[in-house]
């Protein structure tokens, strides 16, 4: 089985990157693309496209805001760049760093690219990128060929926004303190008042607590003034309104953070708090069985030190 | 005594081996082994009369694995449960933690949180004041406990290093067991966690002992090893005679102490 799966890695990186099929993506915004990522979890069949990927065209330069779970998803993302402007990629931005999200990063890599993320990706790439490219390799196989880990170059602090230009357009890029993961950024086109906010919005597949519950909900709070009138979430539709677009959200982190309050206040412990405390009633998620309970614990181990 | 100091300083050997031989070939059962170096030739009987191990089938988060070794008979002055092993067979260090009783806890039920780094047979062995050994066991499925990321910054554990806090979740009535779940923050570093900024492995750095007294009364002591959880968490119980104070003084493998203690009355 090992050979096997090793003969299919050789040729998969022997296949040259012209070969890869263009991602799918719609434009929902003048120069606006995003490719819409299934509601899965990692799979050989899927290649890793699970999370939103999208790029976004100026007048001289084209800025990708995530590039996908793999080597061979950032490589079609390329294609369909290609398909639809002659402009060169300039930008590689990371919401974060979890592999959905910045594992096609490689793809992009060459003179004149610069890789962006959040002041503190750097470290999280560093501690938590080995272990999620192994865990990447056992799901996809074959398909995660290639796919190596690349740290950004360019690092936005928190509260000091950084705005960079692609030609008469320019995207602001905004670091935010501990909410989804320990370094969520979003990106903000001012022309067409696009918000990409990585996995700081999860919308129909239910959110993963891996930074702070309570420092989520804060972020959020101030996400909501940003002045946008659409969002491109993380996971989920391609675009959707905003702010309207994080209700269901915030639903489910308050409904979490209060019934996990609740079972540490009552003396219930972690495993039983895990096991017992339900998805909140009247709320419909995707792939809520096993994250849900992850989440209880993310968030007890959190809250008990209130 | 010896043979325990073995099982937990063959951590680092192990950690070279791990680093070195990722994907070696793994030894057959490990137990027969574990339980010659902590017990000799002692024999354990089957303890289903006297504890039950409660643990997760499949963990949801290896790092943190919810672990309660049920006491199933009283703490009394005729026969107690004097200490408990818990022993996670495949982590690199298998000892987790020896929990040393007394009558005076009332209950000898523990719960802690425990990191698991593959799937595992995991043993806890209770010593009954008699001198009797009565183990228990159960199988967990998870994988990279050990090796897991801390979830908190660097920066932020050891800024939050060694402060404690203590839950108690039954009222106080004097003569009558309470259960009080104490938390330790502390990063609890396995020697199998890579470094965020320098790509090193950074070396372990745990909470080796913890003591439990209600007044001058010992309550519990626990000795521990790299395979409890980031923030130590020990659920336990004591008997409270009358209004007193439970002081709780904490050792880690750097040799730092912390203490810490609080008011036990009516209004706890």
């Amino acid at each position: 089985m090992r050979l096997l799966l090793a003969a299919f890695g050789l040729l998969a990186m022997a296949g040259p990157p012209a070969m890869a099929q263009a991602l799918a993506v719609e434009e929902v915004a003048p120069g606006v693309f995003v490719h819409q990522g299934v509601h899965e979890e990692f799979t050989a069949a899927n290649e890793g496209a699970i999370a939103n990927l999208a790029f976004v065209v100026g007048q001289d330069a084209v800025a990708v805001i995530d590039s996908g779970g793999s080597l061979r998803q950032g490589r079609r993302l390329r294609e369909a760049v290609e398909a639809h402007t002659g402009l060169p990629v300039r930008w590689v931005i990371a919401t974060h760093a979890h592999p959905d999200h910045l594992f096609g990063h490689a793809a992009f890599a060459g003179d004149g690219v610069r890789f962006a993320g959040h002041q503190r990706l750097p470290r999280e790439v560093a501690s938590k990128g080995p272990l999620y490219l192994d865990n990447m390799t056992r799901l996809l196989g074959a398909a995660s060929a290639g796919t190596e880990l690349v740290a950004p170059d360019v690092t936005v602090p928190v509260g000091a926004p950084l705005e960079i230009d692609l030609g008469g357009r320019v995207l602001r890029l905004q670091a935010w303190p501990t909410a989804h993961t320990a370094a969520d950024l979003t990106a903000l086109d001012l022309e067409s008042g696009t918000l990409f906010a990585g996995d700081l919005l999860f919308m129909e597949r239910l959110p993963v607590v891996d930074g702070s519950l309570t420092g989520w909900l804060d972020v959020m709070a101030e996400l909501a003034a940003l002045p946008a009138e659409r969002v491109v979430p993380g996971h989920g539709p391609a675009q959707a309104a905003w702010p309207e677009a994080l209700a269901p959200q915030r639903a489910y982190l308050k409904a979490l953070r209060d019934s996990v309050r609740e079972a540490i206040e009552q003396g219930m412990p972690l495993g039983r708090a895990a096991e017992e405390i339900p998805l909140p009633a009247g709320q419909s998620w995707l792939l809520g069985d096993e994250n849900h309970p992850r989440n209880v614990i993310a968030s007890y181990t959190e809250l008990e030190w209130e | 005594m010896l043979p325990r100091r073995r099982l937990i300083t063959a951590a680092p050997v192990l950690v070279a081996a791990m680093a070195g031989l990722a994907g070696a070939a793994r030894a057959a059962d490990p137990w027969p082994d574990i339980k010659e170096a902590l017990f000799g030739h002692r024999p354990i009987a089957d303890g289903g009369a006297v504890i039950a191990l409660d643990a997760p089938e499949r963990a949801l988060d290896a790092a943190v694995v919810p672990m309660t070794i049920r006491a199933l008979l009283p703490q009394t002055e005729a026969r107690w449960i004097k200490t408990v092993h818990l022993v996670i067979d495949e982590n690199p260090a298998p000892l987790a933690a020896v929990f040393h009783l007394s009558p005076a806890s009332g209950s000898a039920t523990i719960e802690t949180r425990v990191r698991v780094n593959s799937y595992t047979h995991v043993h806890a062995v209770a010593e009954t004041s008699d001198g009797r050994l009565h183990g228990v066991s159960r199988f967990v499925k998870a994988a990279g406990g050990c090796s897991a990321p801390a979830l908190k910054d660097a920066d932020e554990a050891m800024a939050r290093l060694g402060r404690m806090k203590l839950r108690t979740h039954t009222p106080f009535t004097p003569g009558e067991a309470m259960t009080a779940q104490l938390l330790i923050s502390h990063p609890n570093y396995t020697g199998l966690q890579i470094d965020q900024l320098s790509r090193n492995w950074i070396p372990p750095d745990y909470v080796r002992s913890i003591l439990v007294r209600y007044g001058e009364r010992e309550i519990l002591k626990v000795e521990a090893d790299i395979s409890l959880s980031e923030d130590p968490s020990i659920t336990f119980s004591f008997v409270p005679e009358a209004e007193g104070r439970l002081s709780v003084a904490v050792e880690d493998s750097s040799e730092r102490h912390f203490e810490e203690a609080w008011p036990i009355g009516p209004g706890s």
